[in-house]
């Protein structure tokens, strides 16, 4: 027979049975050593008016608590985020120096070699003649499996950056919001940044640098790779980096405090950014 | 042998196929508010086409373990009485609280079903089965773990998967393996390889020894 416990430790116990907050973390708090009859044992502690009733308060209590705790784990997923939208941007940019090696190696080797990681593609499909041509076209192997390494991390990316923080993924996309995450050093600190600093995060990055060299406004991060900001015109692109790092701050919030999906975020920036290009059309 | 109450073999595209009745759950073809349950897609289901007898009876309570997106467990509580389903990795675990919407008596959980003593103060005691598939290393450790819940003529309907517990051994040595560490704490009454709807699984249906 089953060893008796006390019901001190059923979910129910000392919990009001308006509190369905209470109940919610109990399931996910509390532990016990052995079931009891806990229908029978609810009822007469006055938790549940009968056994429907009973099953009525598990259900709300088990389906609140469940959402929470997979919330919960699938916002602890920010750092595997981190990680892989790091390791794609790692995988790029080596697969890009080591395309150019093998670009100017194989320009002496072959007249019609290709640039870029396209030609290194296209090298790593041929037949080498001699030691040297089977160095170089190895090479551009590893350049191709580079590339499709951070084509895979960048799908990788792309599924669970929606998962972490739907509405930040949303409003920025996944590539954009996995790196904010990344720069911000995880979801909860994101979440705790004045718009001022999301709007400049990545400044300082060295794949921003780059990207930077065809831009002339310093007063946007990683958030420029936006159309929103990218898309508006220079004059503008102040107060639009304002208006969409405001926004993201606001989807970052939502997604570490609730997690619940709020489109009306999204239509209010489309239209604020409307706002603001149209004000510099009628200029 | 007869099926459990509330499952049904019904006429789909011509074919007599398992059905339970509820909300559809992962796109299954349905016929007048009955479900297509799947053999291919669900050990349960496969054990209930090889014809055997898992003691299930409409109504009763069951506990479950390896419950992923709720494929099996939904068809399950559609039949069963309150079902506890037991799941501990995040990802299937949207699809399962879907399924659970949908159902009066379908209760969620995200454990580790090789730690039950962080369930048992919501799962209830003397169930009148426990149906495992759980795809893990360690598949009769689980089931022992879990004995706790069952009524003295409960039924464990367990679907072992070979290479959980090990990924190169002949699945018949591993089964042989698994089978005897089960005995410990069960009384095997029926085992039956679930070839051709799941490859190297074995269905065991057992009842916990006396205490
Ligand atoms: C083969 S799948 C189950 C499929 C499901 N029973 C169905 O037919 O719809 C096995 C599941 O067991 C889960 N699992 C493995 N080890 C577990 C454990 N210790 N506790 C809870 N779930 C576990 C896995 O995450 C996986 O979702």
């Amino acid at each position: 027979m089953n060893e008796r416990s006390s019901t001190g430790a059923a979910w129910f116990a000392d919990i009001d049975p308006g509190d369905m907050g209470a109940a919610t973390e109990a399931i996910r708090e509390r532990t016990a050593d052995a079931p009891l009859n806990w229908p029978s044992e609810a009822i007469d502690a006055e938790f549940a008016d009968d056994e429907a009733d009973y099953y009525a308060k598990l259900r709300e209590a088990t389906l609140e608590s469940t959402h929470d705790a997979v919330r919960e784990r699938e916002k602890a997923d920010d750092q595997q985020l981190k990680h892989s939208v790091r390791a794609m941007d790692d995988c790029d940019r080596t697969a890009n120096e080591l395309a150019e090696r093998v670009a100017e190696w194989a320009g002496t080797l072959f007249e019609d070699a290709g640039t870029g990681v396209d030609g290194a593609r296209d090298l790593a499909e041929r037949d080498p003649a001699g030691p040297t041509e089977r160095r170089v076209v190895s090479l551009a192997e590893r350049v191709a499996s580079l590339a499709d390494e951070s084509d895979d991390l960048r799908e990788y990316v792309e599924r669970q950056a929606g998962t972490v923080a739907p509405n930040l993924a949303a409003m920025a996309g996944p590539v954009l919001a996995a790196r904010l995450i990344a720069l911000a050093g995880g979801l909860d600190s994101l979440a705790k940044m004045p718009s001022g600093t999301v709007q400049v995060l990545g400044a300082e990055d060295a794949l921003f640098a780059h990207l930077r060299g065809r831009a002339s406004s310093p007063k946007h991060g990683v958030i420029y790779t936006h159309e929103y900001v990218r898309g508006t015109a220079p004059e503008h692109r102040g107060s639009a980096s304002r208006a969409l790092a405001g926004k993201l701050t606001i989807a970052a919030r939502i997604d570490h405090y609730s997690g619940e999906r709020k489109p009306e975020i999204d239509r209010e920036l489309d239209e604020r950014i409307e706002t603001i290009r149209a004000r510099g059309e009628s200029e | 042998m007869s099926l459990p109450h509330g499952v049904e073999r019904r006429d789909f595209g011509g074919e007599d196929r398992l059905a339970t009745r509820g909300e559809p759950v992962y796109g299954e073809p349905t016929e007048d508010g009955w479900r297509l349950w799947d053999a291919r897609r669900s050990k349960l289901g496969a054990m209930l086409e090889r014809e055997m007898d898992v003691g299930l009876d409409g109504g009763d309570g069951v506990l479950y373990l390896g419950a992923a997106s709720g494929t099996t467990v939904s068809h399950v509580a559609d039949f069963a009485g309150p079902t506890y389903a037991v799941e501990f990795a995040a990802w299937p675990a949207r699809d399962l609280l879907d399924a659970a919407r949908d159902r009066d008596r379908l209760f969620p959980l995200l454990k580790d079903a090789r730690k039950p003593e962080t369930y048992a103060h919501v799962v209830e005691s003397d169930l009148g089965a426990i149906v495992q598939d759980v795809a893990t290393r360690g598949q009769a450790r689980v089931a022992a773990e879990n004995s706790r819940f069952l009524a003295d003529d409960g039924r464990l309907v367990a679907a072992v998967k070979a290479r959980s517990e090990d990924v190169t051994g002949d699945p018949g040595d591993v089964f042989d393996a698994v089978l005897d560490e089960l005995g410990e704490r069960y009384e095997v009454l029926e085992t039956e390889r679930l070839e051709p709807f799941h490859d190297d699984h074995l269905g065991v249906v057992a009842r916990p020894r006396e205490r």
